[in-house]
């Protein structure tokens, strides 16, 4: 048994430590909204947050969230902002960035944690910070625009 | 705006206990309730009525509108729906989009091609304009007028003369008990009065992708359910000779080892076998299959290496092929000038789809049939692959498979196969309980179905006119058509009305020709198909002559292009042309939209501006899908470093549905576009993909995406494709481009083969 805070809630996962998180979190504690897209932590598909830190879930073994609190996408509208979503979420839905989907969640989780750190930041900061998402749509000219509304409003609160 | 509707939308859902359409259908909680036999919560008969196969509408007056076509990213699930609801002259706001399970009631639901608008509108709106039909019906019925007197406006029917209006939900059920009228009698909107077709809607399903709650295939959950992960044959026609699993079942959580059945050339769109390890969980099925010990047949296709293959391509389209298309005098017959020919080859490497989502899918066979839950662009195909699998004769049988249907996690063309799903039905089977199978990235990689490996070799004089009298082209590239029969040694019609064959130029004498050749992989769809190939050489080809001729490359294409007029290349010597399975002339490909839609991306991207050195423009143009796209790409190269400052597409696809969605596409095969001219490219290994996951398939990242932008084009024509048709001219712009920033002329695809990116 491992204890972790998923998204606020504290659960004991009945699973190997060695798992990695993104199974645990997939298989076991059945929050589905982490994909996985490489397993190797290139891709950033199964980016969460571990103490509010953007990290690859499928390089992560469980006992590494030991006693700490991870949040995934699921829980994210809870971080910040109010009525349950994100700021990141709310202009990722007004600039329509999604074509698939699949990869928005760990692109939205990265998005989170740089505001979180830097509430303006700039180009190359945000290239920085998300070139380890890959989005095989193409929806990167959106994101960055998505972002840079995120931020705006995480300035004016 | 948009997250108040969100929560209203909601709230509705949990007011009525209705689940919200298809994202929820897929859920667990629907899935669990269908597990045990029963059907999908959605169905209460009580309050939900059908009126026609694709509308529903509740006494509440909520509509939810079947969606056909399968999503993966274009953006159908809105599209489709779109198109029904304006016919139907429902409030959007009130419309939920329900993915289709497959179902021969629906049409063909073969998600390819770029098809669902093109191909699939007027079906699609008549469906619409049939419920509207039944509600106008219900309407005058119940005031005892005459139909003509009454007509359905915003979520309402009408009475003219009064002005008296009945809501949806209160003519639902008395529309829903008359017969469904005959689609070719009822009357479609005229484009005049459109207020949904052309508009941006907000985006069906879109905030349950971004609060995570979207359902794909990877994501099906079942009670019991065993993951499998599987170990493939490397090269293509492999068996497995023997292994051994008892390191595999001691791996906590492994239940089960089982051997696939082998399976026979031709490939077919069938699993390539292999062995198979069985878990309680993801990991457990990874762990154990890292201890599996496997032995390989590898068969005859072990012979294959790509690098010698394409050279043996290239040697092939140097001399005479087989001919599929004259025009004129025999060009063998004309002595050239050397100083006025240009005779080049270029060649593009095997690529693979590489969506985000790896292929899943999730089988429940019982006694009494079996239940699919796939992401795929297939469902029919699949279901029959279904039955064929458990023996089950489609003619008495059909009923016994339920084939669920989920979003895809990306496609590009991978997803048509269901190899996949097959691979989940065999082990369900085999065990009695339901298994999901997953794909890991590099099975993925190793086992997709590639776009074929090229050379496109091409042969012009300029005349005095800086136009040409003499042109000959060759082609040689494993068929698609060989998955299906190995005796394949050609491009088939199909396959070369994709940019070959159809080449529209004003060029008295002309010579196409397609050479024979040996597959050893399994070729297949990769968005664009040959398109991707032909309009490199193509588009790279006229930017070499126009570099010959001293003047701009759109003047080149222009004069090639000569009159505006419509062209038909089946009567210009290529009876085979397919164009894309359009019969009505009015899709014959159109010299005019050729040249509107370049000029309009040299113009708004000024990419005839003069530059300083090391910067250059490159562009191009296509037609693929029955529609129009040109690019433009703007380079910078110092010391054979390449960098890409800014991307433009114009397109002209006739009628639009949905704007944004078609920018989406646009943005989206720029990037695609990008990856595959600058750095991605498959090979092969004595027969095995030497390729495993994003460190050696790269694709682009978002530092290495320049702004881009999109040039949508007003027009009424006759809708054309949209998911496929922005990539074609993407590669030759950036080649281009890069020639005229370096004097670098890369036509040995990846750019990174010969300068660093």
């Amino acid at each position: 048994m491992v204890k972790i805070t998923l998204n606020g809630e504290q659960i004991s996962l009945d699973a190997d430590p060695q798992m990695p998180l993104l199974y645990a979190i997939r298989d076991i504690a059945q929050l589905t909204g982490t994909k996985f897209g490489c397993g190797m932590g290139l891709c950033g598909a199964c980016t969460v947050h571990l103490d509010g830190q953007a990290i690859r879930s499928c390089v992560t073994p469980l006992s590494a969230a030991a006693d700490k609190k991870i949040t995934t996408i699921e829980g994210l509208g809870n971080t910040a902002g109010d009525k349950g979503v994100h700021p990141v979420q709310e202009a990722w839905i007004d600039h329509k960035v999604p074509q698939c989907g699949y990869c928005q969640s760990g692109q939205m989780m990265s998005a989170a944690a740089l505001l979180a750190t830097n509430s303006s930041p700039s180009d190359d900061e945000i290239e920085a910070a998300m070139q380890g998402n890959i989005c095989r749509c193409g929806t990167y000219p959106r994101i960055r625009s998505a972002i840079k509304q995120a931020a705006g409003k995480a300035e004016e609160a | 705006m948009s997250v108040i509707k969100r929560l209203n939308r909601r709230e509705f859902m949990s007011l009525t206990g209705r689940a919200g359409g298809a994202f929820a259908i897929a859920s667990s909680f629907p899935i669990l309730a269908m597990a045990d036999g029963q059907k999908p919560a959605a169905s209460e008969a009580s309050t939900n009525h059908d009126l026609g196969v694709f509308v529903n509408i509740n006494s509440a007056g909520d509509v939810e509108i079947i969606c056909q076509r399968m999503e993966m990213g274009q953006g159908i699930i809105t599209s489709t729906p779109q198109m029904i609801a304006e016919e139907l002259c429902a409030d959007w706001d009130r419309v939920t989009a329900v993915l289709g399970k497959a179902d021969p009631r629906y049409g063909d639901q073969s998600t390819g091609g770029s098809n669902s608008i093109r191909t699939h509108m007027m079906h699609t709106r008549q469906m619409g304009a049939v419920a509207r039909d039944m509600l106008e019906q219900a309407a005058a019925k119940r005031w005892s007028v005459d139909k003509s007197e009454v007509k359905a406006e915003n979520h309402a029917v009408v009475h003219k003369a009064s002005g008296k209006k009945l809501g949806f939900g209160e003519l639902a059920a008395d529309a829903a008990a008359l017969p469904v009228p005959d689609a070719k009698t009822v009357n479609l909107k005229p484009n005049s009065e459109f207020t949904l077709i052309g508009k941006d809607v907000p985006l069906q399903g879109l905030e349950q992708i971004v609060m995570g709650e979207a359902t794909y295939a990877q994501d099906i959950q079942l009670p019991d359910m065993l993951i499998a992960s599987i170990e493939r044959p490397p090269v293509v026609g492999g068996k497995t000779k023997s292994f051994d699993a008892t390191e595999a079942k001691k791996v906590a959580g492994v239940v089960d080892v089982i051997q696939l059945k082998d399976r026979t050339i031709p490939v077919n769109v069938h699993p390539v076998s292999g062995v198979a390890v069985l878990a309680t969980n993801t990991w457990a099925a990874i762990e154990g299959r890292k201890k599996l010990k496997v032995e390989w047949e590898h068969g005859d296709n072990a012979v294959h290496n790509s690098d010698s293959y394409k050279q043996g391509l290239v040697q092939k389209v140097n001399s005479k092929a087989k001919s599929i298309r004259v025009e004129g005098e025999d060009v063998y017959a004309h002595e050239f000038d050397p100083e006025r020919t240009v005779e080049v080859t270029y060649t593009v490497p095997y690529h693979h789809h590489m969506s985000m989502e790896t292929p899943a899918a999730t089988a429940l066979v019982t006694d009494e049939g079996a239940q699919i839950w796939s992401g795929t662009q297939s469902p029919q195909w699949g279901k029959m692959l279904v039955l064929e699998e458990l023996g089950l004769d489609p003619k008495t049988d059909f009923g016994k498979v339920e084939f669920n249907t989920t979003l895809m996690g990306g496609a590009f063309g991978r997803k048509s196969k269901n190899d996949f799903t097959v691979e989940a039905v065999e082990l369900s089977k085999a065990t009695g309980k339901p298994v999901k199978v997953v794909w890991s990235r590099e099975d993925d990689v190793k086992h997709g179905f590639y776009h074929s490996i090229s050379a496109n070799y091409f042969k012009a004089e300029l005349n005095k006119d800086n136009s040409s009298d003499y042109w000959l082209q060759r082609l040689a590239s494993p068929p698609i058509a060989w998955i299906f029969d190995n005796s394949a040694k050609f491009q088939d019609d199909l396959g070369l009305s994709l940019g070959f064959g159809d080449v529209p130029f004003d060029v008295p004498n002309m010579a196409f020709e397609n050479a024979e050749v040996d597959t050893h992989v399994r070729t297949g769809w990769v968005r664009a198909v040959g398109n991707i190939n032909n309009a490199f050489g193509l588009g790279s080809f006229v930017d070499e002559l126009a570099v010959k001729a001293g003047i701009p490359t759109r003047e080149m294409w222009m004069n090639l292009f000569g009159k505006d007029r419509k062209f038909d290349p089946r009567k210009e010597g290529f009876e085979g042309y397919t164009h894309y399975g359009q019969k009505s002339d009015e899709y014959l490909l159109d010299i005019a939209r050729f040249k509107a839609v370049l000029n309009e991306v040299v113009e708004k991207s000024n990419a005839e501006e003069k530059l300083p050195e090391g910067h250059g423009w490159g562009i191009s143009v296509a037609y693929s899908f029955n529609s129009y796209t040109a690019a433009a790409s703007k380079v910078q190269v110092v010391d054979d470093k390449v960098e890409v400052l800014e991307m433009h597409t114009a397109i002209d696809c006739g009628l639009v549905i949905t704007p944004d969605r078609v920018k989406s596409q646009m943005e989206g095969a720029m990037i695609m576009g990008l990856s595959m001219a600058l750095q991605s490219e498959i090979t092969v290994k004595d027969g095995a993909i030497v390729q495993n996951n994003f460190y050696d398939y790269p694709v682009s990242r978002i530092n290495e995406v320049p702004p881009m932008y999109v040039h949508l084009m007003p027009s009424d024509k006759a809708p054309g494709g949209v998911g496929e048709p922005g990539l074609p001219p993407i590669l030759p712009s950036l080649t281009n481009a890069i020639y005229h920033a370096s004097g670098t002329r890369v036509r040995d695809l990846p750019v990174s083969k010969t300068m660093k990116v």
